[in-house]
């Protein structure tokens, strides 16, 4: 249980951390709450040569209204977001979600741009920016970009960030007092979900953020994933019970020692169904 | 003074322990120490066709490195097993490092031995072995069909049948006569010990003259001592073990390992200090697992449920290879299959059968969670048959307290008991009738969250044991315990106990009994424990046995003390001995309550020796040796409430009563830890822990992200009570706790997610009740009764009880 031999290199700003990308190309990875990568790296499953440490940027963690939309600074730890008034008003989903991640140590640790740049189909928070309609913002050497979260997960464990890019922003609008779900289905309390279910339903049409559901699974494909037949299904105007029937249409979920494809895809369809009614109409 | 027995006091251990002040084997800084590195099979059976360390020798800070050929000069015998059960069993040799074959994912094949940590472990990763790939076998039924052999050798992977059939023919007849009759096949899931803290050894060798000293986290010291130098070969008087702070064991620490002679052998190879610390990986390959077993259970009954025989046959899993006392754990259950029962007829047969997987051996409980689960099930099973409660079933079978000491007919005497009232008490407690109630409201509602309770009623045997009786076992060592006592001229008293405390709290419990037998304050009392330097004599500490076999040693010391004392308060005071009373630590002549003499100040005139008796020796100070007449059998009831959710399988326990007895307590504060953790623990088999392993053989759940040790957030507080039914087969009366919760605790769960599923037709569902377990077995039942399952409610996800909260606001799930 411990790594490989690595150089570690501490960047003083996002712009360093890029260059030091630029400089060390594949062997690269960013360090930020370390929940991740580092167990990976003390199973040797990872073998970065060199570590590139942003945990100390303090300008990257934040959380702040911006127009329709709340932003959140990619270092922000997952307890900070737990705890946030402004989401707690504004995206209530998001603190629901970050406060069942792993357990108290790790939520203090581990940071919202960690989790979703390492593109863990199992990971809660993907998912509640995927039913969110959020976005991430990143930089590299040409500049800033923005990614919708439809477009970031490409695929196992990997996103549609550059090599020389650093993930700073996440971007998630309002709810506008939409309906909200969080299921999070495991064994333990601490875990990993099985499977887990994120949901919102917006009133049609209503509020500037738009109308319509967005329902997005955990744990139910090689990434995470949106349930796009169940928020047609809405839209079509199905009932949730209807809806739920379609949570795992077109989806190959993972076989492992908690569960069988056939059971996940049962289960996302009970716990789409919940969410739904939870969320409400 | 007033009495410290029976109260609450904190433990003495905890400050040293919270503050992180304690040291664990981890944290001795020994300097010019060498790291130890093991690489191990990748296979679960293979031969060893060569190794290579050649690359490994080339690194940096490597300073040796070899293989196990290399290293069989150094071992005087094979890894030792101190219960060869049977005249018969077979036992295959098999020493520290695998020399031509490897029986497990796991088993060492090579060493290295490196200035640092780190270097040693990156250059373990060079060593190259070239292993001719062997068929696993995995499965228990399958190894006994010697399909594959796991030792060819050997011919058989049937190490040994060992049998307790007093009367075969009232068996028979018992089931030939029966009106009801339960069969039944269960199995015991293998479970990973997870200590906290993970295995660690040094050994430091003396820069002269031989000594060599063995820090290891182990729960046997003693034991360990004895066996280590017979198989590294070193005199005994040379080597010295200590067991510093450890982190708990569970069992998997009463054993003597691999890594243990490894190190002392490398040590005095190299004459440098040699270190290993296994990580949490290694520690769930390489530490014994527990449990691996199949049972076939069999109860015959009359009209009214009442048993008339019972009939075990169990298939135990060995493992790979018999470790110290593996072939034994199923007899530590063997005589309980009966459990709290007034059963006429007794037959227990076990055979014990080598797969190629980690060793199985003790376990918290072993054995006895085995029996109780077997029977505690197989009763439920008979209830539904009878048609009666599961508690009804209980009560008309119980051994009723007029029939004590109790002969049981597998041929036991239980000291003590008195079941009914533990579990009328657990009944009142869990609200059993309202439970009751609302399970058939919910039913009759179509609920699809279902209410199951269960109960499980036990008795074990503990305090290990009358050396006559593991003679009769063929166990090869006896079952006493020692203590000695001494008075230090300042009046504080010096514990010298052959236990060995790794969590339990013997400081505390045995600065209460000595407060309160010399009258002294427990601050005032020091015990020395877990050196065998220090504490030369002992048997350590397992199978709940510390208290009723090592303190009863403990308290029977303070009375020779008290009663020198009273010879020299007798001479100081100017009467004779029998004129004095003793009580609270002083001394006070009969009729005359203002002549007195406190025990310390005797314990002052015994140092100086001034104005002692003639012919008196000086210093107050004496040992005793204890070798029990019989086990304790402490017992009592825990009921468990569970909601199983149809749509999903989850479990979840929503209450948890245990209702124990283990006769006189001296700290309730430290029985109720006990009662907790092993609750958890044994609930824990129920609902969360397995060791799997894939066809290979490969350990699945080698970490804890997979193998699921439940946290406090997975289980409900838990409500606890005690009965008290002294023992009398010690002075003090007491039984022991350490492994009550868990022999108690898994029968309970699954007997609730048993009742919870009968709507369904289920009677079975295999440890642990996983929800994938829990949907499939309702999956298949409803598919076999057709379109509709018992509740109207199917699989396919039909609206259920999980009403909306609060439709469209936000009604967040926290």
């Amino acid at each position: 249980m411990i790594p490989a031999s690595f150089d570690y290199r501490r960047a003083a700003s996002a712009d360093e951390a890029i260059a030091l990308l630029t400089e060390n190309g594949d062997d690269a990875k960013l360090l930020a709450g370390g929940h991740s990568l580092l167990p990976l790296m003390k199973l040797r499953l990872a073998r970065p040569s060199v570590l590139i440490d942003i945990s100390r940027l303090a300008d990257l963690s934040y959380i702040r209204a911006d127009g329709d939309q709340i932003a959140i600074g990619a270092l922000t730890r997952h307890h900070d977001v737990e705890v946030s008034e402004l989401l707690a008003r504004e995206v209530p989903l998001l603190p629901a979600a970050a406060g069942q991640v792993g357990d108290p140590q790790i939520r203090h640790r581990g940071t919202i741009g960690g989790s979703l740049a390492h593109g863990d189909p199992a990971s809660d928070l993907p998912a509640v920016v995927l039913a969110l309609g959020g976005s991430m913002v990143v930089r590299g050497p040409g500049g800033e970009r923005s990614i919708p979260a439809t477009e970031f997960f490409a695929g196992f464990m990997e996103t549609a960030l550059a090599a020389d890019e650093v993930l700073t922003e996440i971007r998630v609008p309002r709810l506008e007092g939409a309906g909200w779900s969080f299921q999070k289905f495991n064994r333990r309390a601490h875990d990993w979900a099985i499977v887990g279910v994120a949901a919102v339903r917006r009133g049609a049409g209503s509020g500037a953020n738009g109308g319509g559901a967005g329902v997005a699974l955990v744990n139910m494909a090689s990434t995470p994933v949106r349930a796009t037949a169940v928020e047609e299904a809405l839209a079509g105007g199905a009932s949730a019970t209807e809806a739920a029937a379609h949570a795992a249409d077109g989806l190959d979920p993972p076989s492992d020692i908690n569960a069988t494809p056939e059971f996940r895809r049962h289960l996302a369809q009970v716990l789409v169904r919940r969410a739904l009614e939870e969320a409400g109409a | 003074m007033t009495a410290v027995v029976g109260t609450r006091m904190l433990r003495k251990e905890d400050p040293e322990l919270l503050t992180g002040e304690a040291r664990y084997v981890d944290d001795l800084v020994i300097p010019g120490a060498l790291h130890l590195a093991i690489v191990r099979s990748t296979y679960a059976h293979a031969t060893i066709k060569s190794v290579d360390v050649s690359a490994a020798l080339a690194q940096p800070g490597v300073v040796a490195a070899f293989s196990g050929a290399d290293l069989r000069p150094e071992w005087a015998g094979p890894m030792p097993c101190a219960w060869p059960v049977t005249e018969d069993m077979l036992n295959p040799e098999h020493f520290p490092i695998a020399v031509h074959t490897a029986c497990y994912v796991g088993d060492a094949v090579a060493v290295v031995v490196a200035e640092t940590d780190v270097a040693a472990r990156d250059a373990a990763e060079l060593v190259e072995v070239d292993f001719d790939v062997l068929p696993a076998v995995v499965d228990l039924e399958d190894a006994l069909s010697d399909r594959v052999l796991v030792h060819e050798a050997l011919g058989t992977n049937r190490s040994y049948t060992w049998e307790l059939i007093p009367d075969a023919d009232a068996v028979e007849e018992a089931f030939a006569n029966a009106s009801h009759t339960v069969v039944e096949r269960y199995v015991q899931q293998r479970l990973i010990p997870s200590a906290m803290e993970t295995r660690g050894v040094v050994a430091v060798p003396a820069v002269y003259g031989g000594e060599i000293t063995l820090y290891t986290s182990t729960q046997i010291p003693h034991i360990l001592r004895v066996l280590a130098a017979l198989t590294v070969g070193v005199s005994e008087s040379k080597l010295r073990v200590v067991a510093p702070s450890v982190g708990g064991g569970f069992g998997s620490k009463l054993d003597v390992y691999a890594e243990e002679l490894l190190c002392l052998a490398l040590a005095r190879r190299l004459r440098r200090p040699v270190r290993w610390s296994e990580d949490r990986m290694e520690n769930t390959q390489a530490t014994i697992q527990g449990r691996g077993m199949i049972q076939h259970m069999e109860l015959a009954a009359d009209a009214d449920g009442r048993v008339t025989a019972v009939r075990a046959r169990l298939l135990a899993d060995m493992g790979a290879y018999l470790q110290l006392v593996t072939p034994g754990i199923p007899l530590l259950g063997a005589f309980l299959y009966g459990g709290v029962y007034d059963i006429p007829a007794y037959s227990f047969v076990c055979t014990g059968v080598f797969t190629t997987k980690t060793p199985t051996d003790a376990y918290r409980g072993a054995g006895r969670p085995e029996a109780t689960y077997a029977l505690e099930r197989a009763m439920d099973a008979l209830a539904r048959q009878v048609g009666v409660d599961p508690a009804e079933i209980r009560r008309r079978n119980f051994i009723h307290p007029d029939q004590f000491p109790y002969s049981s007919s597998g041929g036991l005497i239980f000291d003590s008991g008195n079941y009914e009232p533990a579990l009328a008490r657990a009944m009142e407690m869990a609200g059993y009738d309202q439970v009751r109630s609302d399970q058939a409201a919910r039913r009759s509602a179509g609920a699809t969250k279902h209410l199951g309770i269960g109960l499980s009623s036990y008795v074990e045997m503990c305090g290990l044991a009358p050396s006559r009786v593991l003679s009769a076992l063929r166990y090869v060592a006896g079952g006493w315990e020692s203590s000695t006592v001494r008075f230090l001229p300042t009046g504080k008293v010096q514990v010298v106990t052959g236990t060995t405390p790794h969590g339990q709290g013997h400081e505390t419990s045995w600065s209460m009994i000595v407060a309160d037998q010399l009258g002294v304050s427990p601050d005032d009392v020091e015990v020395l424990h877990s050196d065998t330097s220090i504490a030369p004599h002992g048997m350590d500490t397992y199978g709940s046995r510390s208290l009723s076999v090592g303190g009863t040693a403990l308290w029977l010391a303070t009375e020779k003390v008290i009663d020198k004392a009273k010879l020299i308060a007798a001479h100081q005071l100017e009467v004779a001995a029998e004129d004095l009373d003793y009580a609270g630590g002083t001394f006070t002549v009969k009729g005359s309550p203002d002549r007195t003499m406190a025990i310390g100040a005797v314990a002052f005139e015994a140092f100086t020796a001034h104005n002692l008796p003639d012919g008196l020796e000086p210093n107050l100070e004496a040992s005793s040796h204890w070798d029990p007449p019989n086990f304790t059998f402490p017992f009592g009831t825990h009921i468990c409430v569970v909601e199983v959710d149809e749509e999903t399988g989850k479990v979840d326990v929503l209450k948890y009563v245990a209702v124990d007895d283990c006769g006189t307590q001296i700290n309730p504060l430290i029985i109720e830890g006990q009662v907790h953790g092993g609750i958890v623990q044994g609930a824990a088999q129920a609902l969360f822990e397995e060791a799997i392993y894939d066809e290979d053989g490969n350990l699945v759940t080698s970490s804890l992200a997979d193998y699921l040790v439940p946290s406090a957030a997975d289980f409900p507080s838990m409500q606890t009570d005690t009965t008290v039914t002294p023992s009398p087969t010690n002075p003090m009366g007491v039984k022991g706790v350490g492994e009550a919760g868990t022999i108690a605790a898994a029968p309970a769960v699954m007997n609730a997610i048993i009742d919870a599923l009968s709507p369904f037709g289920i009677t079975d569902i295999d440890m642990p009740a996983t929800p994938q377990r829990i949907w499939t077995a309702i999956k298949q039942s409803t598919d076999a009764s057709g379109a509709s399952g018992a509740s109207g409610a199917g699989a396919s996800g039909a609206s259920g009880a999980n009403g909306a909260s609060g439709a469209g606001a936000n009604g967040g799930p926290r």
